[in-house]
């Protein structure tokens, strides 16, 4: 079961643009807090602010080494936020798929029909 | 449920649901789809085994539109609005509210229609008024059990599809 409050951690940590720079770096293996500073333009304080956002929506784990603390990504709760919106997803798309056939039912009354002016 | 891949969902800002889908007709069409409520009431459906009864566009600038949904049990989720801007066919601008109140405020849905060879690419922008209220919709169709069941959706195609053929 997915909890309510996780899951708003979780969105909102994404919301950010360079939070979510970081987890496409940190998808390619784990990395210190010195590693992501450089590609980033940002000060070391400014990054350590984001992974504590990230940490906190548990999104990336920190190592135990206390001068590097690598951070690692943590696939579930990514996982459980694209759950939810897959399902969203699917919610439009079954009512995106009536309309498809609706829209074929249109065109075909459009090609009997003489149309009418508007 | 198999996994069409057609339509996009993404989360761009804290605030904000993006869809685009392509449709196989022509702008025109599509906008009516989205504007006519006979044709609104054949496909924005719920989930399985909910109908949506009334649907009403006062379709002008300040206009405003009213959507219930209802299920076999009687349960009701009713969502109205007012329309903000109309450019036929190009652009649909209007609020958003759902009766229920379990989100605060009013979103806006911005529909931006662009068609190219006789196709129509349909993105649907939803702008909330925070990031909780997005975030307590995109939860929504499992919390309130609105798209539970996709299990049955094919039998939810089928049925819509002998239905249109009947009438």
């Amino acid at each position: 079961m997915i909890s309510s409050q996780r899951l708003d951690a979780t969105f909102a940590a994404l919301a950010d643009p360079t939070r979510r720079a970081i987890l496409a770096r940190l998808a390619s293996g784990e990395a210190s807090v010195t590693q992501l500073v450089e590609p980033f333009a940002m000060t070391q304080p400014a990054i350590s602010k984001h992974l504590k956002v990230l940490e906190h929506a548990g999104l990336i784990s920190r190592g135990r080494d206390a001068q590097r603390r690598p951070c690692r990504l943590e696939a579930k709760p990514l996982a459980d936020a694209t759950e939810w919106l897959e399902r969203y997803r699917q919610f439009w798309e079954a009512r995106f798929e009536h309309l498809d056939a609706l829209l074929d039912e249109m065109k075909n009354k459009g090609k009997k029909r003489v149309r009418k002016k508007p | 449920m198999t996994n069409t891949g057609k339509l996009k969902v993404t989360t761009p800002t804290d605030r904000e649901i993006v869809m685009t889908r392509d449709f196989d007709a022509p702008r025109r069409l599509v906008f009516d789809a989205l504007t006519k409520p006979e044709l609104l009431q054949q496909w924005l459906l719920g989930p399985p085994g909910w109908t949506m009864p009334v649907c009403e566009i006062d379709l002008r600038v300040g206009g405003a539109y009213r959507y219930l949904w209802r299920n076999a049990d009687g349960a009701e989720m009713g969502m109205r609005g007012v329309l903000r801007e109309i450019v036929v066919p190009e652009r649909l601008v209007a609020t958003e509210k759902f009766d229920q109140p379990w989100y605060p405020g009013e979103a806006i849905a911005t529909n931006v229609l662009v068609e190219q060879g006789g196709r129509t690419t349909l993105t649907l922008t939803v702008r909330y008024e925070s990031r909780e209220t997005r975030d307590a919709v995109l939860k929504t169709p499992m919390d309130k059990g609105v798209a539970a069941g996709y299990d049955r959706l094919e039998e939810l195609l089928a049925d819509g599809m002998e239905r249109r053929a009947e009438s």
